[in-house]
């Protein structure tokens, strides 16, 4: 057995690992990181990155189509563009080659940044062996045991499985999804949390019929009423069918139909010939050791704290191991933490706010707090909304749709929060998450020159509304 | 009386379970604070878990031998007023002790918690009437509300060590600046702005011993290991030769370079081994057979980037003063470069060993096996010293030599470094063939 030692050791290349990975050995530290898989993680290759790609394609292709039922329609029903297009096609293959491209690229990236910045990358699957040791395997040589004096483990999440519909055959989680060898004619999509909805989406955009089943009564359960409400009106507009409330029993005996139970008690089948399942992610725990240093856990995630320091010292854990939000940027921000707490610094991880984006359609970006939220915290909050069908940059994108609300507090008129759904609002939280963290107050963003016409007006807009005076509505 | 249990402690090596190797107490005995109740190994090393607490053993958590978890029950002590078992969540730490002025200070403590609990729910009141008393409300009630401060004023007061919330925001809505901070930073006495309090350092670097370190290394261990060395250490007298040194440098010096000591103490080692041969010799033990030189193939220890090298001044007995300065300058220079040949490295028959300034005043140098002597030049300084009768300054330096006592005799190595002292302390001698 070969045997080498390092400082910090890092057991998993994704987001969190491989930042964390760079922001050590900018440090001097010295670093290696254990990945069995691509660099790069869920999010560069199995989540973010690709399913993006899958949803630009699939938002192109459905645009051509528009225009080109159009054409066939009275003069009075073409698209107000003046745009004809006639008989789009896709050719789903190149689509799926396209998007791996980009998701070689990026990763091709990451490995270039951990080699220019002098971190040693070990292929193979990591064996927490103890607290300071690890060993790794399948590499085609000898297995690998690594000595460290810090441990960061890193190692992700993987998709929730459903008892009545495991996965296998025409049961698939996000991962088959996002390359697809062919376009099923009925999807059904288990769950319509962000991962079901993004994905139901693309699918119908591409032309196959999406039925989504949720077993509670509203799609983006995880999100407030009036944000969920037009992306479900624009579900419903492009065809997807939605039986919310429902129970998946489990699949037809013949297995091309997924049968549920709606909350009448009443038994149906859903015709099939795919099943996304998509009801979630659990902490990837089980089958490399973890169990071995009986770290305290937090249900399924492995408890930290602020430092993200586990129960035993010198033994860190980032990113979705560590539970929700399971958000990349999280954990990226985490792996930089823990790099310089490692180097001698003194960090907290204690952000203001977590920016969480939906890339539906309309797209979804929460930051900070909800009113609901801040009235349950007891803090007493003004809220306003400002519609972007007053923006006049959202009117030339045909992005009418949707609105930017702010919640702040009443008495001193500190923002807590932002919320915002319509098309392309996602780059909207870039502004958010910097007003929250700056501390901003209504007036800041009031008194700050927003250019015109853009849609970032509707942000200043709604602080204004909040303030009383809004000048557009 | 409460119970007070002591878990396993995490002993920082990494490991989820230790072995119990020894109960020091038994149920019943009376224990002490710092009293060792139990030893517990790892495959490292044994550790003694002391009692933090006065009390009564009521209870051993595991037997001899057994493997325990980090953090699994260790044993429960009986102790007076309330243990750390049935302790509120505010107090989960175990704060709890026994004797008559740890319990006061329990008390203060439970007491100092109980008011801040108090000050939070008079905080917390206001707001949370309007809302349900729901759990998350109550969990959030103990820290007090965030300050605000960009992510930045964050930063640099953790790299202060400051804690945000005692410090007064100048912004709107309290916020705090980096104003604020510095004002806040320059307040607090020995606490610069940007200067951070010491900090233990827990870093570890394992330098591979590879290449030409690994080659000393073995060198030296091999030397060492072989060689009974025994060191000489004899004062010289460097006035003259110093004297001499200058007046030929500012009468030269621009032709034909400037010389250092070492030339001059080359020649001085040219002509003693005239006189004691022993001394530039190689020795080598496995056949038994010493060989003495007439050549005098001089090895010059030189420090490098890599590390210590020897290039060899070869016919030192054949060189004037220039050309030995000139070949020194070139043979560090090609050492210090890596370009030294591997002929060039290799032949020598007698060492010198000389650090400059760094020289110190005595040095116990290590004989380049298979020679079997080594000249280390020390420090050159002056002094007061008694001549004829009054103290006058002098300018003194020590050789510090080192002899394999195996083939050289003391008396022989005296002889060697008193032939050397008199030829530099006396330097018209050093041109007398």
């Amino acid at each position: 057995m070969d045997a080498r030692s390092t400082t910090l050791l890092i057991v998993g290349g994704g987001p969190g690992g491989y930042v964390a990975a760079i922001r050590a050995a900018q440090l001097g530290i010295a670093t290696t990181l254990v990945e069995g898989d691509k660099l790069g993680g869920t999010c560069l290759n199995i989540g973010c990155i690709p399913s993006k790609a899958l949803i630009h394609a699939a938002e192109q292709f459905e645009q051509a189509c528009h225009y080109a039922q159009d054409t066939s329609r009275a003069e009075a029903l073409r698209s107000p563009l003046g745009i004809q297009v006639e008989s789009p096609r896709i050719d789903l293959a190149q689509t799926v080659r396209w998007k791996d491209g980009i998701v070689a690229r990026l990763s091709g990236g990451v490995a270039a940044l951990l080699k220019k910045n002098g971190v040693q990358v070990v292929k193979g699957w990591a064996r927490v062996v103890d607290g300071k040791t690890v060993e790794v395997t399948g590499t085609g040589q000898d297995t690998l045991r690594i000595a460290c004096e810090h441990l960061l483990l890193a190692p992700g999440s993987q998709a929730a499985a459903l008892p009545a519909l495991p996965f296998g055959g025409n049961v698939i989680s996000s991962t088959e999804a996002l390359a697809p060898p062919s376009l099923p004619k009925r999807l059904v999509v288990v769950g319509a949390g962000y991962i079901g909805l993004e994905l139901g989406t693309a699918y119908r955009k591409l032309g196959a019929e999406v039925s989504v089943v949720e077993a509670l009564e509203r799609v983006l359960p995880a999100y407030d009423e009036e944000l969920a409400k037009p992306v479900a009106a624009s579900l419903r507009r492009l065809g997807v069918e939605l039986h919310l409330g429902c129970t998946v029993l489990g699949l037809s005996a013949g297995g091309d139909a997924v049968r549920i139970r709606n909350a009448q008690g009443e038994e149906s089948a859903l015709p099939a010939d795919r099943v996304l399942v998509a009801v979630g992610r659990r902490p990837r725990t089980e089958g490399w050791g973890l169990e071995g240093l009986m770290l305290d856990m937090n249900g399924r995630a492995v408890r930290i704290d602020d430092q993200c320091r586990t129960s035993m010292r010198n033994v860190w854990a980032i990113g979705d191991l560590t539970g929700e939000p399971m958000l990349a940027h999280r954990a990226m921000a985490q792996g930089e933490m823990v790099a310089e707490l490692i180097a001698g610094g003194r960090r907290h991880f204690t952000p203001a706010a977590i920016p969480a984006v939906c890339f539906t359609d309309p797209e979804v970006v929460v930051v900070g707090r909800t009113p609901g939220e801040a009235a349950q915290a007891g803090l007493d909050c003004i809220n306003a909304v400002f519609p972007f069908a007053a923006n006049g940059r959202a009117l030339t994108l045909e992005a009418g749709e949707g609105f930017v609300r702010v919640v702040a507090r009443r008495d001193n008129h500190l923002i807590l929060g932002w919320q915002a759904v319509g098309r392309g609002v996602s780059e909207l939280s870039t502004a958010f998450g910097q007003s929250i963290e700056m501390g901003a107050r209504l007036e800041d963003i009031a008194g700050t020159i927003h250019a015109h016409p853009t849609l970032g007006e509707a942000v200043q807009e709604a602080a204004l509304r909040a303030l009383g005076h809004a000048l557009h509505v | 009386m409460g119970l007070h249990v002591i878990k396993m402690p995490d002993i920082g090596e990494g490991i989820a379970e230790v072995e119990l190797v020894a109960w020091h107490v038994k149920p019943g005995d009376m224990v002490i604070e710092d009293q060792i109740l139990a030893d517990v190994m790892t495959d490292k090393a044994t550790v003694e878990i002391p009692s933090p607490v006065v009390g009564k053993v009521a209870a051993l958590g595991g037997e001899i031998g057994q493997v325990m978890a980090v953090g699994s029950e260790l044993i429960r002590i009986e102790v007076e007023g309330v243990g750390n078992v049935k302790a509120s969540p505010a107090a989960a730490t175990p704060v709890a002790a026994a004797t008559h002025t740890a319990a006061i200070q329990a008390e203060a403590v439970l007491a100092a918690a109980a008011r801040q609990a108090a000050e939070s729910a008079v905080r917390e009141r206001p707001a949370a009437a309007s809302a349900q008393p729901a759990p998350a409300a109550v969990a959030q009630a103990a820290p007090r509300e965030k300050p605000i401060a960009s992510p930045a004023v964050r930063r640099r007061a953790w790299d202060l060590g400051i804690e945000l919330q005692f410090v007064p925001g100048s912004g709107t809505a309290g916020r705090i600046t980096h104003e604020d901070l510095d004002a806040f930073a320059a307040r607090r006495p020995g606490l610069g702005t940007g200067a951070a309090r010491y900090a233990e350092r827990h870093e570890e670097e394992a330098v591979p011993v590879i290449g030409l370190r690994r080659k000393i290394a073995q060198k030296m261990q091999e030397a060492k290991r072989r060689i009974p060395h025994f060191t000489y250490v004899e004062e010289i007298d460097v006035t003259e030769v110093e004297a001499l040194r200058a007046q030929l440098n500012a009468k030269f010096g621009a032709e034909r370079g400037r010389i250092t000591l070492l030339p001059l103490l080359a020649r001085a080692i040219v002509l003693a081994v005239r006189d004691v041969p022993q001394v530039n010799a190689r020795y080598d033990d496995e056949q038994g057979v010493l060989t003495r030189y007439g050549a005098v193939h001089i090895g010059i220890a030189t420090q490098t980037d890599a590390g210590l090298m020897v290039p060899v001044l070869r016919h030192a007995e054949a060189r004037d003063l220039w050309a030995s300065a000139a070949e020194i300058a070139r043979l560090a220079a090609a050492a210090r470069s890596g370009k030294a040949a591997r002929e060039e490295l290799s032949g020598s028959t007698i060492t010198i060993t000389s650090l400059g300034a760094l020289g110190g005043i005595v040095s116990t140098p290590v004989i380049n096996h298979p020679e079997v002597a080594i000249v280390g030049v020390n420090r050159m300084v002056e002094r007061p010293m008694m001549r004829a009768g009054a103290v006058v300054p002098r300018l003194m330096m020590n050789l510090s030599s080192s002899f394999d006592h195996r083939v050289v005799d003391g008396a022989v190595g005296a002889e060697f470094v008193q032939a050397l002292r008199g030829l530099l302390e006396c330097p018209a001698t050093l041109f007398v063939e």
